[in-house]
């Protein structure tokens, strides 16, 4: 959580001087979301986030200082510094990377877990309907799932609710995970969705659906691991509904004109890394200096990992090597 | 062996061949896809072949995100004009996966698009929305003209690591024709037939109206080269060049409406280089669909689309003095 936290702040401070092109998106506030959904994953779970991505990408195991190169632009960044800030794949620690069109990344995801159960089961026959409704097989025990992270704001993409409905028909292995910060840019989820629970949308695509504390890390660590456990045995897909607030605007150009000061402050006194410390100190687990000397080392980790990548922001990719991106060869894959 | 068992049997060998190779679409099993397609296949590979809900872009989205991690997906969407749902999932996707990731992950999707007009159907049922697909950088797009070249570029396509739109023009299904036994290559174009005269580039069902121009200029003395483009993109930009330096005069035929289309893109080719500019001896003819959407009834519809008599009148006048 610190570690993503010091991550958006010194991003922040990158932009405001001058040294990253583009926009970004900042999570700050909604760690515990980040942090507790990918320390309840098991090794081969994927997960594909949102264009908010950097936290994510973090806890799911990422270099900072490849992150920070793609941001840079340059070659040493994940995907060679042709993605940016919302483009962060990492597919040596299963992580498919973002779309930018906001709940594009969930059929994607929903794909994902179509190849994990062809995987586990030897091949498509759990969705062939020719001779046996899906529906009525016997669940299918699989290894690993994916997760379909999207926001409030997708929530209200045709592209969610198709992918929820063939992965329930299909029982596939999918965590529809909604991180629902309250806002889609400016729009309120209270004016935008028909509904005060995204996660009651579970009942028309019969999953399960629950709701829970975002900034809570405890919270959201269990419920991810009951959804787990939920999906592997092989009962198909779940929706969790994630309670959470960003602190900064949606992008750098945001003024936050659409809500209020006062609002603001009340998510302030619920930071989730300041809920999970004093809950560590309250345990005695920890001590409040302890908790200070983490703050300072994971400070320090990132000021020398984002420093690495400043160092070796100009070696970028010539427009040659851009142009023989764009297709695959045959010896991608064979 | 016709042009539609000839897309099943292309399907059919490379499922025999990969396991990955999964076919997905609405109507495909049982009730053989809406053009009979892929009729029997789920009794040969009945692993293999996916009936989906409508849901478009949901499960060509999907079969985007399992190609990346390594399955090889057919999507077969019901009709081409259909397109539009599956524009996001195809063009700022699958296209830009192996770009965006920095060459991480590639994307392997053949999505198969039956297209064209002359089935009564209207206009949101009879569209060839190629051109649409030439602007989205990161795609193949393949638009074969009979059963051989349609076996091997199919085959061909789903071993391809990229996404490949493969358009089906629906007037060539029951086309019969024998398989050639060496494969033609995506980004290859094809000479069907040969003469001094004049070059005349077409695809898919425009072959035919080609191949018909160039009969009827033959009973005037004039010697025809038709030339097949085959797939669409990448352009076989040598093959155009040397074909149309050969004869020096140049006729386009297409069947979707010319604006922004493959002609103009066949055209700018033409221009760009020195040698086969200079060997122009006129203008070039553009003979493309009409700019309208296609008319329901019989006569409108076959009016909307370039006949062979009416190609070859215009031809003849380069030759009048």
């Amino acid at each position: 959580m610190l570690n993503s936290r010091y991550f958006e702040e010194k991003t922040e401070e990158l932009f405001k001087a001058g040294l990253i092109h583009g926009t970004t998106h900042l999570a700050n506030g909604q760690e515990a979301s980040q942090a507790g959904l990918c320390m309840a994953l098991d090794d081969g779970d994927w997960i594909v986030p949102t264009h908010r991505c950097h936290g994510f990408t973090i806890c799911n195991g990422s270099w900072p200082v490849a992150m920070f190169s793609e941001m840079f632009g340059s070659r040493l960044g994940l995907a060679k510094g042709l993605g940016g800030s919302m483009h962060m794949p990492d597919k040596q620690v299963c992580n498919l990377g973002s779309s930018a069109v906001v709940g594009s990344g969930v059929p994607l995801a929903t794909g994902i877990a179509f190849y994990q159960k062809f995987q586990s089961t030897g091949s498509a026959a759990f969705a062939t309907s020719t001779t046996q409704n899906p529906r009525e097989l016997a669940p299918q025990p699989v290894k690993n799932m994916s997760v379909a992270i999207f926001g409030d704001g997708a929530s209200s993409r045709g592209s969610v609710h198709e992918s929820m409905n063939l992965a329930s028909i299909w029982k596939l292995p999918v965590l529809f995970y909604c991180e629902n910060n309250h806002y889609g840019m400016s729009a309120s989820s209270d004016k935008m969705i028909s509904i005060d629970r995204i996660s009651e949308r579970a009942a028309a695509y019969n999953m399960p659906g629950k709701l829970v504390d975002g900034n809570d890390l405890e919270a959201v660590y269990n419920a991810v691991k009951e959804a787990s456990t939920y999906i592997k045995e092989g009962n198909g897909p779940y929706l969790l509904e994630v309670m959470t607030y960003r602190f900064k605007g949606h992008s750098k150009s945001d003024r936050r004109l659409y809500r209020t000061c006062d609002e603001e402050q009340m998510w302030m006194l619920r930071d989730p890394i300041l809920l999970f410390e004093q809950k560590m100190i309250d345990c005695g687990y920890v001590t409040k200096q302890e908790v200070l000397d983490i703050e300072k080392q994971c400070h320090e980790y990132m000021e020398v990992q984002a420093k690495i990548a400043l160092e070796k922001s100009n070696d970028k990719l010539s427009a040659q090597e851009v142009e023989k991106m764009v297709y695959a060869t045959q010896e991608d894959r064979k | 062996m016709t042009f539609r068992e000839a897309i099943r049997k292309a399907m059919s060998d490379e499922m025999a061949a990969d396991r990955n190779v999964v076919l997905f679409g609405e109507d495909i099993g049982v009730y053989g896809g809406c053009f009979k397609v892929t009729e029997g296949l789920w009794k040969e590979h009945p692993n293999q072949v996916v009936d989906t809900p409508v849901s478009e872009e949901g499960f060509t989205g999907m079969a985007v995100g399992a190609a990346m991690m390594g399955l090889r997906p057919i999507i077969e969407i019901m009709y081409a004009d259909f397109y539009t749902l599956i524009f996001d999932p195809i063009v700022n996707h699958a296209a830009k996966t192996h770009f965006m990731s920095g060459g991480q992950f590639c994307c392997p999707i053949t999505v198969r698009l039956p297209e064209g007009s002359g089935t009564g159907h209207g206009a949101q049922h009879t569209q060839s929305p190629e051109a649409l697909f030439m602007n989205g950088v990161g795609l193949k797009i393949v638009a074969p003209s009979n059963p051989s070249d349609a076996y091997h570029l199919l085959r061909a396509s789903i071993r391809d690591n990229n996404p490949v739109l493969f358009f089906e023009h629906k007037l060539l299904y029951p086309m019969e024709g024998e398989i050639a036994s060496s494969p033609i290559e995506i980004g290859k174009a094809k000479v069907v037939r040969d003469g001094l005269d004049i070059t005349i580039i077409a695809y898919s069902h425009a072959v035919i109206t080609a191949l018909k121009t160039a009969e009827i200029l033959e009973e005037h003395g004039i010697r025809a080269t038709v030339v097949d483009l085959c797939t669409l993109n990448p352009l076989d930009k040598n093959t155009i060049w040397q074909q149309v330096r050969k004869t020096g005069r140049v006729a386009l035929i297409q069947d979707p409406n010319g604006i922004g289309g493959i002609e103009a893109q066949v055209c700018a080719a033409i221009c760009q280089d020195k040698e086969t500019f200079n060997s122009l001896k006129c203008q070039i003819l553009q003979f493309s669909g009409k700019d309208t959407p296609i008319p329901f009834s019989k006569d409108l519809e076959k009016a909307t689309i370039p006949q062979p008599e009416d190609c070859a009148i215009e031809i003849l006048k380069l030759f009048e003095n």
